[in-house]
């Protein structure tokens, strides 16, 4: 145990990583509410852009908070990754799928 | 003042009638006894030192056990009622507000506060234990999870005589349960209490998955994990990628109802429906949450009273990772009947039936490990074995269930009822029985006494299959659930009679399960080899209950079965003899979780009746505890060689 404790990534100095991402996701997430509430824009161009500001959210969440590229345990990591995308597409695309019903009810 | 009086008349509900004076009562007595005999025998200090700021999973183990049997016999009350109050047509026992509020908080507690305690609490007891580890590897982010499990369980329990209970049923639907048809404070108490313990959960599953894969022994690979701790690693993924779905499902409900938006209530232009998609995104992955380290309690006490290793190990871990997988593309086999159209429903229902080949894979595993093995009926291996019929038919009524055309007749019936119920309690809850019977010695030096195990192993399962088998008929002949009351002349009568007495003999069981703990604690036979059952897997190896630090010596595992292997060879779990003791690195007690979950209680309060002030009062104290922690700098400390030789000494290892 006191072998494998040295492997982590020590974190020296002001963590300016981390008050940039809670910058940038205060920022994001404060875009999203202003073009919800503040802009009189056609529903489909604002959910589009809610979208891409998510994905920009979920990259800072990876990059800025999760240290992603700090591991030195790629074995775990790239199956993961690829079962939260998995995850992802299933419930946004499957939710898309199956909610389209009301389309088909009206 | 009058208007005061009225107000805390209604707000602690004393218009309601016998049943919440007299819970009123019991209340009042339990927490003056509790409060008088810690006083009287001059505990508070101990309780404190050693059980409340504790961050030692085996202990944290133990308090998650004790609130899931006080859970079980919370809800099990909630079930005997509805029981009663069905077992006759016409019956007024409950009326019918009060049937709605039983039947919610009866499905909420079993399936939110027993089995998910019931379960984690055994991931903590065993798994640190079976792979050869000191501790989890957020021994303090461990004892944030329990506590925010208690706090929310404590604000759920509450509403029975606060407020109101929630009255939505388990899965609380909108667009019943918006602030229109359903005001008071009765549905934010379910809401708040499983967004609590929903955090508690998610850390949980982080913790576990982070242990299993950095805290493993050495030579303890992947492929030599004992079987349990398997089913914990996938099910920590499942918790992880599972529960995120549930909280943004409670929270966007609970903006609907505090702060008046329309994310679901159909005049505002929601969509109801999409709560209920969301809902069973999370809802069908939490029954295998609570599925599968039954599946790996099982497995290990199979094995164990069989005296042979386990049987397709390989096939077990495959199985186990396609129903990981699959349980995320099942989920709307809970609502075939929104009518999603055909292309929808056959997908979602051969993707269901599909999770039966890796279920079955299992059940034909556990078979073959018994067959040409030695035997041992155990209390322990009864339940195992009577998994298996049930967990078989409710197996397949649950393949039943998945054909789309034949769910719109079976749907919210009683058939379905019977169903999931054969499915939890012949699945989980024996699991949990199980485990309680097999890890027992490890967690409190005593055995449970085998005769009234095997007592409470029969009442519990004829009672279970005279409660449940017959409500599948009852659903063939048209009975539906959450019906409060039913008239004479459809000939549900005598059925519901059979199924009341049914329900009855299961909480005789319940309490025979009782009397052997308090027999047992007394009387029951001491644990003093540690390993009572011959087992195999690394948490025999050491005392009963384990030291503090679990292993004086971090064990080297040399294959599968680590301890059965050190047993044949002779060797001892220390190592070679002479190899000197070294100090051990442990983490803090730290009384920060409780008061980080009273804070989380506080505003939960706060959510639940819209009182603002409390809820930022509450926020506030999460934030500096938060923020207390991160200023910690001495957080452990090392237990000295001394102290260690003393143990093992005792022990008889030196």
């Amino acid at each position: 145990m006191e072998t494998k404790e040295h492997k982590f990534h020590q974190e020296t100095g002001f963590p300016w990583k981390h008050v940039i991402g809670l910058l940038l996701s205060l920022v994001l997430t404060a875009i999203a509410f202003w073009l919800a509430l503040a802009t009189h824009q056609p529903p489909a161009v604002v959910i589009s852009i809610i979208v891409v500001l998510g994905f920009g959210q979920l990259l800072v969440q990876l990059y800025m908070f999760m240290h992603f590229t700090e591991s030195d345990d790629r074995a775990w990591q790239v199956p993961t990754i690829y079962f939260a995308l998995f995850i992802a597409f299933t419930v946004v695309g499957g939710s898309i799928w199956i909610m389209s019903f009301r389309s088909i009810v009206s | 003042m009058n208007g005061f009086a009225n107000w805390a008349v209604h707000f602690f509900m004393l218009d309601e009638g016998p049943l919440i004076w007299l819970s009123d009562f019991l209340i009042g007595c339990a927490t003056i006894g509790i409060i008088v005999a810690l006083t009287y025998f001059k505990l508070w200090k101990w309780l404190w030192d050693n059980w409340l700021t504790t961050v030692d999973h085996k202990k944290i183990g133990i308090m998650y056990l004790i609130a899931a049997v006080l859970m079980l016999f919370r809800g099990g009350t909630d079930g005997l009622l509805m029981r009663a109050q069905l077992s006759w047509p016409n019956l007024h026992f409950l009326n019918a507000d009060h049937y709605d509020q039983i039947f919610t908080t009866h499905g909420t507690i079993m399936i939110l506060f027993m089995a998910m305690p019931a379960i984690i609490g055994f991931f903590n007891v065993a798994v640190p234990l079976q792979i050869g580890c000191r501790d989890v590897a957020f021994p303090y982010l461990n004892a944030i999870s329990f506590w925010l499990f208690f706090a929310a369980a404590l604000l759920f329990n509450l509403s029975f005589v606060v407020g109101g209970s929630p009255d939505g049923g388990w899965t609380s639907y909108p667009p019943y349960v918006e602030n229109v048809f359903d005001p008071g404070p009765g549905e934010n108490y379910f809401l708040v209490a499983l967004q609590i313990t929903g955090i508690g959960t998610i850390a949980t599953g982080v913790n576990f998955l982070i242990t299993i894969l950095r805290m493993r022994a050495p030579g303890m690979t992947m492929m030599r994990l004992p079987m349990f701790t398997w089913s914990v690693f996938i099910t920590s993924i499942i918790i992880v990628f599972a529960f995120p779905v549930l909280t943004v499902a409670l929270a966007l409900l609970l903006i609907d109802r505090d702060f008046g938006s329309h994310f679901f209530t159909v005049t505002g232009g929601g969509m109801p429906m999409q709560y209920i998609n969301l809902f069973w995104i999370w809802g069908h992955p939490e029954v295998y949450i609570v599925i599968l380290p039954a599946f790996g309690i099982f497995s290990e006490v199979v094995s164990t009273f069989s005296h042979k290793r386990l049987f397709g190990y390989s096939a077990m871990v495959v199985s186990m990772i396609a129903i990981a997988i699959l349980s995320f593309i099942v989920w709307v086999h809970h609502f075939f009947t929104m009518g999603a159209g055909p292309g929808v429903n056959s997908f979602f229902g051969v993707s269901t039936m599909a999770i039966a080949i890796p279920t079955g894979v299992k059940i034909f595993n556990w078979l073959f490990t018994m067959h040409k093995g030695r035997v041992e009926f155990t209390s322990a291996m009864l339940w195992a074995v009577g998994f298996i019929p049930n967990f078989l038919i409710g197996g397949l009524t649950g393949v039943m269930l998945a054909v789309p055309p034949a769910d719109y007749q079976y749907h919210n019936s009683y058939f379905l009822i019977a169903h999931f119920h054969y499915v939890l309690i012949g699945g989980t809850v024996f699991g949990v029985f199980a485990a309680i019977y097999y890890w027992w010695p490890k967690m409190f030096g005593v055995l449970l006494d085998e005769k009234l195990g095997r007592w409470h192993f029969w009442m519990f399962m004829i009672g279970f299959n005279i409660c449940f088998f017959p409500q599948f008929f009852l659903g063939f002949m048209g009975m539906q659930r959450r019906m409060y009351t039913y008239p004479a002349g459809y000939g549900w009568g005598i059925i519901n009679l059979i199924s009341t007495v049914g329900a009855v003999l299961m909480g005789v069981g319940f309490l025979i399960f009782v009397w052997n703990i308090l027999w047992s604690a007394r009387f029951g036979q001491r644990d003093t080899t540690g390993d009572p059952w011959d087992g195999r897997s690394l948490e025999w190896a050491t005392t009963s209950p384990a030291p503090e630090y679990n292993f004086a010596i971090i064990p080297t595992v040399k294959g599968r079965d680590a301890w059965w292997l050190m047993k044949k060879t002779g060797e001892s779990i220390n190592g070679p003899k002479g190899v000197p003791f070294r100090p051990i690195h442990m983490p803090n007690n730290s009384g920060r979780p409780i008061i980080m979950s009273l804070f989380f209680f506080i505003a939960g309060g706060g959510f639940i009746f819209q009182w603002w002030v409390l809820a930022i009062i509450g926020l506030l104290g999460v934030l500096v505890t938060m923020a207390q922690r991160s200023f910690e700098y001495h957080d452990h400390h090392y237990i000295p060689v001394e102290e260690i030789e003393k143990t093992e000494a005792a022990a008889g290892r030196l």
